[in-house]
């Protein structure tokens, strides 16, 4: 399988402006932009502006004056093109596929938001505009902010922040202004042990310590080792609801209670929120200050990464710490900024994913208050079919009724086939899916974390189901592990050596040996 | 009932339910508490169809202003109106791209992680360092992870930032300082440039910050900040205008030890504000400090060449509270767009964008500082934006402009208030700006003036 060394060809080993789509079906290495590179060629061309021709030299004193150009890739269009589509056809994508990482909500996202996006009216509008430029932005933020406290149940919000971990960081420095304007420094944030990672990261960068407690045998909050680390050193508490187990917190009132008893807050990880879409608000679970990710549940896309959107709700007493500048309304009609008066300051560059904001707007309108709930509806009822079809083969932890995704265990596979949750998720790839998230969360040995979403077909997800339960037949019909240890073997690269990576590190095409 | 995206018939539903012995959708909502559930409903709008949704769009867009003939851009402050080729747009909207998760199963993510790798190149080549990560949110928090990453190094909360850094971004880093407890001071500008000597002598410190150039347009004094990071053990950090810095000699050899900077001119639109592109590189003595992702080129089980994320016991999801960063999701696509665009302006691409920017930044300030009653507010050197003092408020001849068809420039205002550019109309230029433009901008701000 291995492509030979060096491949006759008139111009060398790897030449530019070759194209061919040899890496996608000949599974062949897609060369760098870099060694496409031929001296002197290029794509683009720019504007006629009819300005006076100077030189760098009379545009940049000679003490500032580059020496040298920085150096890129120098091919035709034709060559990027070529070298950007292949790219992308080895590249797993929602559009392809379902997608079932747990925690990431990775539902279809629709063309009509892009499309909007990319309209001149929205693209094409500078930051800085003075506000009667901009009236249609303002009101299509105005309108989400509204739209996204009355589905938290909150009464103010911001829209700045570019991911959920912004919108984390965001809700711990509103959590500390809060007490602080009541004369109190409070050190501690508290964590369940089942938290996602950015958690406990943003409580640091908030300027607090973790304090983390336990799961009880239901997979809540245990309530006892929560009374225990509760006191009035505690600003707040952070609860993913349902939580990272896919299970709905039973005891969210009595929580609630406990921790407003001692003065701290409740702040509420948004990531799960397909789950409850109408059917319960953080609001009226007592939660004080919410984040959103609109990359999951409000279905803009992730971009490979990126970008997100993470706007942060919260109660009434909580409104004028929020960072400004906001959109507001005007009396007499009209749209405008204003910044609250204890305001924590900026959190971005400008107002937010201005064009994720418009995707999750646009979402919202095609959906209304019917079809968000049927949205959650759906999930969950896909994740609980899911979860029961994988009875009796994968362990199913915490055993009971999930909400938008289910966490289950390769741990007796494990120890049966020596099939780990990695190898599961490998081999799935071969099947063509993408794998669920793998071990995490942290608590549950062996764990494969699904969320099939709602828009996955009953069909899509009984493949899924099918796949899953075939994976651990093969190993146990084998008694071994050893031909999913070798998977994937049908995508473009097989598995990675990640440890090489982390030795020998080779983070640009100039560090290459 | 207005659920487009779910695929499930009512008799599918009804099976589904059956396998699970329940009855109705509302009984998988057993466990959560019925004193907790929503009553009525949701108080939103009601659903409605792809077109009618159009229809609102339409009329929403309508009452922006893009920038474009019949608003020609002289704004920026951040946020550049430069050229962004069909190509560009086309490839970077391939829908693998746009649709696809963080690379968490490399054999199935090869597109992403390789785009980010070529990405992380022309970075580390542009800033001149060895290593650039794969994206942060936007300049501010380029900002913000940079001063982190050197009260981490150095163990001083101490942060020297220059006034000439993007007020915005100030804030933005005057917010997030309350959390770890930086210490930031703001080293205030003369004649447009850092007065480094106000801070000179004041003992140690973590971090240094200086913009180049500065928010003013200015080509800020590096080599004092260079000195200054050296004398209180600071590491130095250095934000950039990634098109401005094809002209410049390389931050990193003028002895950056982080290079930060907004990365949106190299191929994403004005996007009203975001999402945008959080430019970082380092050294690689610092490598293991960095903040975000990072891809690393490897092998495969077949000794093929491979992507993947690497280093990752920095990040969160594994180092939890101790991690060097909260960052997860970050802007991935913009950074395979620049990618797309930086191989599209190639080599000479990049500095005749640059140097498009610069002739029509000359031009445009010998024509405006031409008129009666304008004047720089700055003598130093400037490459593609600088301040002008108008006999007019500066809002004032933004809001007139703007019914003559030019956006003018930005108000100079926040983070400068007691300032001598206070007031101050900042105005941009970029390659696309032409001579008759130009010409017509001045004539029009003339008429304002007036
Ligand atoms: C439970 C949970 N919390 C927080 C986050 C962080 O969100 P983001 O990646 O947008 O920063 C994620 C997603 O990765 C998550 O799954």
């Amino acid at each position: 399988m291995t492509p030979p060394e060096t491949e006759t060809h008139p111009t060398g080993p790897l030449p530019g402006g070759r194209a061919l789509s040899a890496p996608l079906l000949g599974r062949e290495d897609e060369p760098t932009l870099f060694e496409l590179s031929s001296p002197g060629r290029r794509a683009s061309s720019l504007r006629t502006t009819g300005l006076p021709q100077w030189g760098a030299d009379e545009l940049v004193p000679a003490s500032w004056l580059r020496t040298e150009p920085v150096p890129l890739p120098e091919v035709s269009e034709r060559d990027l093109a070529a070298h950007f589509t292949r790219l992308s056809h080895r590249q797993y994508s929602v559009d392809l596929g379902a997608y079932p990482l747990g925690s990431c909500t990775m539902k279809y996202n629709p063309k009509v938001c892009d499309e909007a996006a990319a309209r001149a009216g929205f693209a094409n509008v500078h930051p800085a505009s003075p506000p009667f430029l901009v009236q249609g932005w303002l009101q299509v933020l105005c309108e989400l902010e509204e739209m996204l406290c009355e589905v938290t149940g909150m009464a103010a919000a911001t829209l700045q922040p570019a991911a959920g971990a912004a919108g984390e960081l965001t809700g711990l420095l509103l959590m500390r202004a809060y007490h602080a304007a009541r004369g109190q420094d409070r050190r501690k944030v508290i964590i369940p042990d089942s938290a996602h990672g950015t958690n406990p990261a943003s409580v640091t960068l908030g300027g607090y310590e973790v304090t983390t407690v336990g799961t009880n045998a239901r997979g809540g909050v245990d309530l006892d080792s929560l009374r225990a680390a509760l006191d009035e050193d505690v600003a707040g508490i952070m609860l993913t609801n349902p939580s990272t187990l896919g299970l709905f917190e039973e005891d969210i009132s009595e929580i609630a209670a406990a921790v407003h008893e001692v003065g701290a807050l409740l702040y509420y990880d948004g990531a799960n929120l397909n789950a409850i879409l109408g059917v319960v608000r953080p609001g009226d679970m007592g939660f004080d200050i919410v984040h959103l990710n609109l990359h999951k549940t409000f279905a803009t896309p992730h971009g490979g990464g990126g970008p997100g959107s993470g706007p942060v709700a919260v109660s009434a007493r909580l409104a004028d710490y929020l960072p400004g500048p906001r959109p507001v309304r005007l009396e007499g009609g009209g749209f405008s900024w204003a910044t609250p008066e204890l305001s924590i300051g900026r959190l971005h560059s400008w107002h937010g994913n201005a064009l994720v904001l418009l995707r999750a707007w646009i979402y919202l309108r095609l959906h209304g208050p019917d079809g968000l709930r049927r949205v959650a509806e759906i999930a969950v009822l896909n994740a609980n079919w899911l979860r029961e079809r994988l009875r009796g083969t994968y362990d199913l932890p915490y055993d009971r009724p999930v909400m938008h995704e289910c966490v289950v265990s390769a741990a007796s596979l494990e120890r049966e086939t020596g099939l780990r949750a990695i190898d599961v998720a490998k081999r799935l790839l071969e099947l063509g899916f993408h794998s669920p998230t793998v071990y995490f969360p942290l608590i549950v040995e062996e764990a494969l974390m699904i969320e099939p979403t709602e828009t996955e077909s009953p069909q899509t997800v009984a493949a899924l189901a099918d796949a899953l339960v075939q994976v651990a037949a093969e190993a146990r019909a084998a008694g071994d592990a050893a031909s999913a240890r070798q998977a994937p073997r049908t995508t473009p690269v097989r598995r990675v050596d990640e440890a090489r990576a982390a030795r020998r590190l080779v983070a640009t095409y100039d560090q290459r040996p | 009932m207005s659920a487009p995206f779910v695929p499930h018939t009512g008799d599918e539903i009804a099976e589904m339910l059956g396998f699970l012995g329940l009855s109705s959708l509302d009984e998988l909502f057993e466990a959560v508490p019925a004193a907790l559930r929503l009553a009525g409903g949701l108080d939103l709008p009601p659903g409605e169809s792809e077109a009618d949704v159009v229809d609102r769009l339409d009329e929403l867009a309508g009452r922006n202003r893009a920038v474009g003939r019949s608003l020609v851009c002289f704004a920026g402050a951040g946020a550049y109106d430069h050229e962004v080729p069909a190509v560009v747009r086309s490839l970077a909207s391939r829908s693998e791209f746009v649709t696809a998760y963080t690379p968490y199963q490399p054999e199935v993510a090869q597109g992403v992680l390789q785009a980010i790798f070529e990405y992380q190149t022309m970075v580390a080549r542009l800033a001149g360092l060895e290593i650039a990560n794969g994206s942060l949110y936007d300049g501010a928090a380029s900002l913000v992870e940079g001063v982190n990453l050197s009260v981490a190094a150095t163990g001083s909360h101490r942060v020297l930032c220059s006034a000439g850094v993007n007020p915005r971004w100030r804030s933005v880093l005057g917010t997030f300082a309350r959390g770890p407890g930086h210490e930031v001071t703001t080293v205030p500008l003369a004649g447009g440039v850092t007065n480094w000597a106000a801070v000179a002598g004041d003992g140690p410190a973590g971090a240094v910050v200086v913009a180049l150039p500065n928010f003013l347009g200015c080509l800020d004094d590096v080599a004092g900040a260079r000195a200054l990071a050296e004398a209180t053990g600071a590491r130095l950090v250095v934000a950039i205008d990634p098109v401005v810095a094809a002209l410049l000699t390389s931050a990193g050899s003028l002895g950056a030890d982080v290079v930060i900077g907004e990365g949106q001119p190299l191929g994403t639109p004005l996007s009203f504000g975001g999402p945008y592109l959080g430019l970082f590189a380092c050294r690689a003595a610092d490598v293991r400090r960095l903040p975000g992702r990072l891809v690393g080129e490897t092998v495969d089980a077949e000794g093929r060449r491979a992507y993947v994320t690497t280093l990752r016991a920095r990040e969160q999801d594994i180092r939890r509270e101790r991690a060097s960063s909260n960052v997860c999701t970050n802007q991935t696509l913009m950074a395979v767009t620049a990618a797309i665009q930086l191989g599209w302006l190639g080599t000479a691409g990049l500095a005749e964008v640059a140097l498009g920017s610069a002739r029509a930044g000359r031009y445009a300030h010998e024509v405006l500082c031409a008129l009666d009653g304008v004047e720089p507010i700055s003598t130093a050197p400037f490459v593609r934006e600088f301040a002008l003092r108008l006999p007019v408020p500066a809002e004032v001849a933004v809001d007139r402009l703007a019914e003559e068809g030019y956006l003018a420039g930005v108000a100079v205002r926040e983070g400068f208030e007691g300032t001598e550019a206070e007031g101050a109309l900042l105005v941009a230029t970029t390659e696309r700006r032409t001579r008759a433009e130009i010409d017509g901008f001045a004539a029009s701000l003339e008429k304002v003036i007036r």
